[in-house]
């Protein structure tokens, strides 16, 4: 008897990618430089207006920020909303589109032409994450341990609560 | 104190009871194997693979799950050990466990008398038998040496609750210096050690090149001294699996010379163990090397 085969779609993983071309995440790594410089700029800018957020009431930003850091994040980066943001450790390369969700460094699967063990197509993201961070002034942060990621942060502002965060450490109410 | 601890007394400087510990930090030249994993629920077919070992080795490793293939359990293949006296090494893999399941089972291990466990993330899902499955990496390899050294040292669950009594394992952790960034490398074995690794298996080594210049970046960062490097060694059956096992098992790199030099011999099966015999010599000359596997 003749081996039926059913038709499978090429180029299928368990990671749901939004695009098929990595061409603008890569474009991002190969300018860290400059949107580290970005980061910080639009980051002191979130926390110059603090007051406004406390006054509008931070619960009430969440939604439209969420919505704004996706727009913005995806485009960029492939964000995946993981609500705490570590692009500016890892070589502005995001680490949650590592199929493995690693958040510390590569696995030993990297294949010789740099690309991921699992998606044969993609560039592995802790590849460029370190070649990205080669071009940053803060790049040796991508050698401090990060901790687990904390799953119930999933879709949330991670821009919000790191304003929020530096306005506390800022008011000397926590530490760093 | 509690009665557990009174029995079995840790020698002073050292985290566990286990063999492989003690002869590392008597300086010795450790070696350990891998047993592979029995498809049957038959403790037999363990102390079977297990004996091959009798006498040979140190510690023997047990895989979880190795290449996404499904096979008797890590923790229960330790169990079974150490019923015998043996002295395993548990992988936790993390991509079959969350964190709750990881920590329940390192207190499980220990409870059994598991003393060495090596922290791996995982080859991912589509590399085995079952290319379905949810992959679960919750945690990754470092996270994981963090929480069982948060375990055993702080007695400490990740949670912050306090655990009775904690596991006194040896923490172990694998590098692949054959894997692209190679620059890199060096500097995640210094990471990996300042989350808790004492020990560290490598990838089977085929290319002595590389493994070189890793292996001079780890002396220039003085990572030699504060852990154990262990080398992965292994012989090739033919060329053909040799090719075989380069374009399907994740992170293995054979170099085309050795593919060649094979291919050139009478008997493949013979001209595999004498490469595998000469990487042994080569490595055990290596300075910073106190082991393989």
């Amino acid at each position: 008897m003749a081996k039926i085969i059913i038709y499978q779609p090429s180029g299928t993983s368990f990671v749901y990618r939004v695009r098929s071309k990595y061409s603008i995440r890569l474009w991002s790594v190969r300018n860290s430089r400059f949107l580290e410089k970005l980061y910080i700029t639009f980051a002191d800018m979130l926390l110059a207006l603090h007051p406004l957020w406390l006054k509008i009431g931070y619960h009430r930003v969440e939604t439209p920020m969420v919505a704004f850091e996706k727009a913005v994040k995806s485009f960029l980066f492939d964000c995946r909303m993981c609500g705490q943001c570590t692009l500016s450790s890892t070589g502005m390369s995001c680490p949650m589109n590592c199929p493995k969700g690693l958040r510390n460094g590569p696995c030993g699967g990297v294949r010789a032409n740099g690309h991921c063990e699992i998606e044969e197509n993609m560039p592995c993201v802790w590849v460029q994450a370190w070649q990205g961070s080669r071009n940053m002034e803060t790049g040796d942060s991508i050698l401090a341990i990060q901790t687990p990621v904390d799953h119930s942060l999933q879709g949330t502002s991670s821009w919000l609560r790191a304003t929020s965060q530096r306005a506390l450490i800022k008011s000397g109410k926590i530490d760093e | 104190m509690n009665d557990f601890e009174d029995e079995w007394e840790i020698p002073p400087g050292h985290s566990s009871l286990g063999r492989l510990e003690r002869v590392l930090r008597r300086k010795e030249f450790a070696i350990t194997a891998e047993l592979s994993p029995p498809d049957s629920a038959n403790p037999e077919d363990v102390y079977e693979r297990a004996a091959v070992f009798d006498g040979w080795v140190d510690a023997i490793n047990a895989t979880d799950g190795s290449g996404a293939n499904c096979h008797m359990s890590s923790v229960a293949i330790c169990a079974l050990l150490t019923r015998m006296s043996y002295n395993p090494v548990m992988q936790i893999s993390c991509r079959d466990h969350n964190r709750i399941a990881i920590q329940g089972n390192v207190l499980g291990a220990a409870a059994m008398g598991v003393s060495n466990i090596l922290c791996l993330t995982g080859d991912g899902v589509q590399a085995g038998d079952q290319p379905g499955a949810k992959p679960v990496f919750d945690l990754g390899c470092m996270s994981l040496l963090q929480t069982i050294r948060t375990m055993r040292d702080d007695q400490k669950f990740l949670s912050g609750r306090k655990i009775t009594t904690p596991p006194r394992v040896f923490l172990g952790a694998a590098i692949n210096p054959f894997a692209p960034p190679y620059d890199f490398r060096p500097r995640r074995l210094a990471q990996k050690i300042d989350a808790g690794a004492q020990f560290v298996q490598s990838q089977y080594c085929f290319d002595l090149d590389i493994l070189d210049q890793y292996m001079e970046q780890v002396r220039d960062l003085g990572l030699h001294e504060k852990c154990f490097i262990l080398i992965g060694v292994g012989p090739l059956a033919s060329a053909r699996t040799a090719r075989w096992i380069r374009t399907n098992v994740p992170g293995i790199h054979i170099p085309d010379s050795i593919i060649d030099r094979l291919e050139a011999a009478k008997d493949q099966k013979k001209e595999g163990k004498k490469i595998c015999i000469e990487m042994m010599q080569a490595v055990r000359e290596m300075e910073g090397v106190p082991a393989f596997m």
